[in-house]
């Protein structure tokens, strides 16, 4: 159980998604992710970074195309998936989110054991029976995010920051192999905002895992990312270091000028 | 001389803004003459209200002194009143989480939908002494049928009230506990449930609240209870042992009250 997920590469193959047809909102991505490291996705709102990163773990169903990785030893294609397969496969991939999307009434300690449902049948969940070695487990990450003397306060008790710590943690419960964050600094001040960076460049470090990471803010991008991916219109149309990114290129994915002066 | 002026202006549009239109005048007095034409109609006279008057004060007088020597009758109907209240309100809950759940629309697919909130709509359409009628015809007299009377009214209205928080509920934890490869069944029990919980606790001990009344009711038509008692009494025109059960029905309506609201002091919603 407290092993570090099995290190899986992710290949992103002529991915499309049109939410009404004939207007697609991603057009033919190929990505390949190393097994390790922090990737930054950038571009403008309403460009796809979302759909794409929620295909990943198919909270979206992409239209076509193919997203395959290694999960638990084992080579999937997650378009493919359905039901109780599926549902295997999200176990291993975790995520963070914008608003965080914690259950507010229940305690951290509760919120952080809700990354190990995927594993718990009803009736265990209905008697909140979790194994132990999980809820040692809560302990120890709790610890890692700074929030142990929290284990027992409700959600929305915390501030912003404190919430996306538990976000994370919640992610890190699982044991993931890949772990996607869709804009986590987003509703933070700047401060709070490098801190939560770090946090998940330092775990996807640790546990030898790729992170993807969309985000607005470009030059956090810049201080954390190992590699950016810049998108516009539903297109990849940068992919490299960040020492690369030049203002040539932020100009092809934001548009206009007086923005970058 | 300016200033003069100026209040007479201000004063007359003062009243003026205060005078009724000829319209509104016409209008209040046709509603006046319907209202009396109506009285004359029902037979409302003051002769009429004189002999009311003096029938009620009969009545009155005749419930005094409240009868006291029918104790057995008395606390027999009144347990079975409260046996009926708990349990349909008991079962009635039990019953409203899967029509809750199904009826709501951001959780349940269509069809299923559409058949959760029609039979909470048929369960809302009859009045508890509607159906209490009904069950008694259908299972025969005594407390079984009010039970299955609250029960049905208890669904109806904690359904419609519980399918409808859940569908205000946030979906941005749903989102994540399903991105974490939850099943169906332990999303809602850990997304869902804890959202709507306080809620529908708060629906509970209302429901209770208005189960205790309905229950002293449904007797009325043999459904069993206290209100079959009270039914026999009128008929026997026994208004001292009438009195006795109105009291005591009152008093434990108030007593139910303080505690429902006791508990929802001490549970918080």
């Amino acid at each position: 159980m407290q092993t570090s997920g099995t290190s899986g590469a992710l290949r992103i193959e002529r991915l499309v998604k049109e939410y009404r047809a004939g207007t697609p909102v991603l057009r033919s991505i190929d990505l390949t992710i190393a097994s390790t490291g922090l990737t930054s996705i950038i571009g403008p709102s309403g460009t796809g970074k979302s759909t794409l990163i929620r295909c990943i773990n198919r909270l979206v169903t992409p239209t076509s195309g193919r997203i395959l990785m290694r999960l638990a030893g084992e080579e999937v294609d997650m378009v493919q998936l359905h039901g109780r397969a599926l549902r295997r496969a999200r176990r291993h991939i975790g995520m963070v989110f914008q608003e965080y999307n914690l259950v507010e009434r229940l305690t951290v300690m509760e919120n952080l054991l809700t990354g190990r449902l995927g594993y718990l049948s009803a009736w265990r969940a209905w008697r909140r029976k979790f194994e132990p070695e999980d809820i040692a487990h809560a302990h120890q990450l709790l610890a890692v995010v700074g929030l142990s003397q929290f284990a027992n306060q409700r959600a929305d008790a915390l501030s912003g920051g404190q919430r996306q710590r538990v976000g994370i943690a919640r992610a890190l419960m699982q044991q993931p192999s890949v772990l996607l964050a869709d804009e986590p600094t987003s509703s933070l001040d700047p401060k709070t905002s490098v801190e939560i960076i770090q946090l998940l460049r330092d775990q996807g470090v640790q546990r030898n895992i790729p992170v993807m990471v969309n985000i607005h803010d470009v030059e956090l991008a810049r201080r954390y990312s190992d590699r950016i991916v810049g998108m516009t219109g539903g297109n990849v149309v940068y992919d490299g270091p960040p020492a690369g990114l030049t203002e040539e290129h932020l100009h092809t994915i934001y548009g206009g000028k007086a923005w970058l002066e | 001389m300016n200033t003069t002026s100026t209040t007479a202006t201000a004063t007359s549009a003062a009243t003026q803004a205060f005078r009724w239109s000829t319209g509104q005048k016409v209008v209040a007095l046709a509603v006046a003459a319907y209202f009396v034409w109506m009285m004359a109609n029902l037979g409302v006279s003051p002769e009429r209200l004189a002999v009311g008057w003096e029938q009620g004060a009969r009545f009155i007088g005749r419930m005094f002194p409240p009868e006291l020597g029918k104790m057995d009758e008395l606390a027999q109907g009144i347990k079975e009143t409260l046996q009926i209240a708990v349990l349909a309100t008991a079962l009635g809950l039990l019953l409203s989480l899967p029509v809750g759940l199904m009826a709501a629309r951001n959780l349940s697919p269509a069809p299923l939908r559409v058949a959760g909130r029609a039979f909470i709509a048929a369960c809302r359409a009859l009045h508890p002494v509607i159906s209490a009628i009904l069950f008694v015809k259908a299972v025969g007299f005594g407390p079984l049928a009010g039970i299955l009377a609250l029960v049905v009214a208890t669904v109806g209205f904690v359904g419609k009230l519980f399918a409808d928080a859940i569908e205000e509920i946030s979906p941005k934890p749903i989102e994540a506990m399903r991105a974490t490869g939850a099943s169906f069944a332990n999303v809602v029990l850990f997304g869902v449930l804890p959202q709507v919980a306080s809620r529908f606790v708060g629906f509970a001990t209302y429901q209770l609240d208005s189960n205790l009344r309905n229950s002293t009711m449904v007797g009325i038509v043999g459904a069993g209870g206290i209100g079959g008692a009270l039914f026999a009494a009128f008929l026997r025109y026994e208004y001292s042992f009438v009195c006795t059960i109105l009291a005591t029905v009152i008093a434990i309506i108030v007593a139910g009250e303080l505690i429902v609201n006791a508990v929802r002091k001490a549970l918080h919603v």
